[in-house]
């Protein structure tokens, strides 16, 4: 086990792979659902970094801060599927293609 | 051993990250947000490694738990389909996954340069005691405003889920 030490950095790329991965999920994924559950990852990978430099710069801010942003998320999770909800019964649909009736 | 935990808990929290977005077998909405709840609570194990008890229960209770049950309870009230593979848009995919790339390479390279000044060994303990006494003194206001916020949403959500919206 000292051979390798679980530093800071390495927090920060576990964190960084999982950001890039919500991205790929919000720029391949056509569901919109699916979309979203995109979205979450890339808050859950920052809030993985935030905990680790309130770990390792020894300060609780960073802690704080995850805890609003957990809070915000869920109001965000339920206003954003309202919305769906609200879209699929106008369009009957939860697909983004099919929702390109402001393109020009 | 926590170096151990680590990689266990990072290698599979990217594992079940990498199947929610691009499940190879199905692209089913329900696999992808069990996936999803998979990868919160291989993050919770990471948070207990970094020792934050306290935000790896809220992670499990409120997003294990809350938000991912909103989700399922939305993806069965939508009645959903397979997402069928339909007019793939190659040029889409193409440049979604030149530009994911390229901010992977970036933040990595930012990374792998960065000098770990002042960053020594872990020291901060999870520190629930801590964590209350700054979030009802220091962070007072922003808490306040959160939960008018959370009101703000909920009255919202009732708006938007009656029956006629005008």
């Amino acid at each position: 086990m000292t051979g390798m030490h679980i530093g800071l950095e390495h927090y920060l790329f576990v964190s960084a792979a999982l950001f890039c991965l919500g991205l790929l999920g919000v720029v391949l994924r056509r569901n919109l659902l699916v979309l979203y559950m995109g979205l979450e990852l890339m808050l859950n990978a920052s809030n993985l970094a935030l905990v680790a430099f309130s770990r390792f710069l020894n300060h609780l801010n960073g802690q704080v801060m995850v805890f609003f942003i957990i809070t915000v998320a869920a109001a965000e999770v339920a206003v954003g599927l309202a919305l769906i909800v609200a879209l699929y019964r106008k369009r009957q649909t939860a697909h983004v293609e099919d929702l390109a009736s402001l393109k020009l | 051993m926590t170096d151990l935990l680590f990689v266990l808990f990072s290698a599979l929290a990217l594992l079940c990250g990498f199947l929610t977005v691009a499940n190879p077998f199905t692209r089913s909405p329900v696999a992808s947000a069990l996936f999803l709840v998979l990868t919160m609570v291989w993050l919770a194990g990471l948070f207990v490694l970094l020792h934050a008890f306290f935000i790896a229960a809220v992670q499990i209770l409120v997003y294990a738990g809350a938000v991912m049950v909103l989700f399922l309870f939305v993806i069965m009230l939508l009645d959903l389909r397979e997402e069928e593979r339909r007019r793939w848009n190659r040029f889409g995919v193409a440049a979604g996954l030149i530009s994911v790339l390229g901010l992977l390479g970036i933040t990595a390279v930012t990374l792998l340069r960065a000098t770990p000044d002042g960053t020594g060994d872990a020291q901060l303990e999870g520190a629930t005691h801590a964590l209350g006494l700054m979030l009802f003194r220091q962070y007072l206001l922003p808490f306040e405003i959160v939960s008018v916020l959370l009101l703000v949403a909920m009255l919202g959500v009732i708006l938007l889920s009656k029956r006629e919206l005008k």
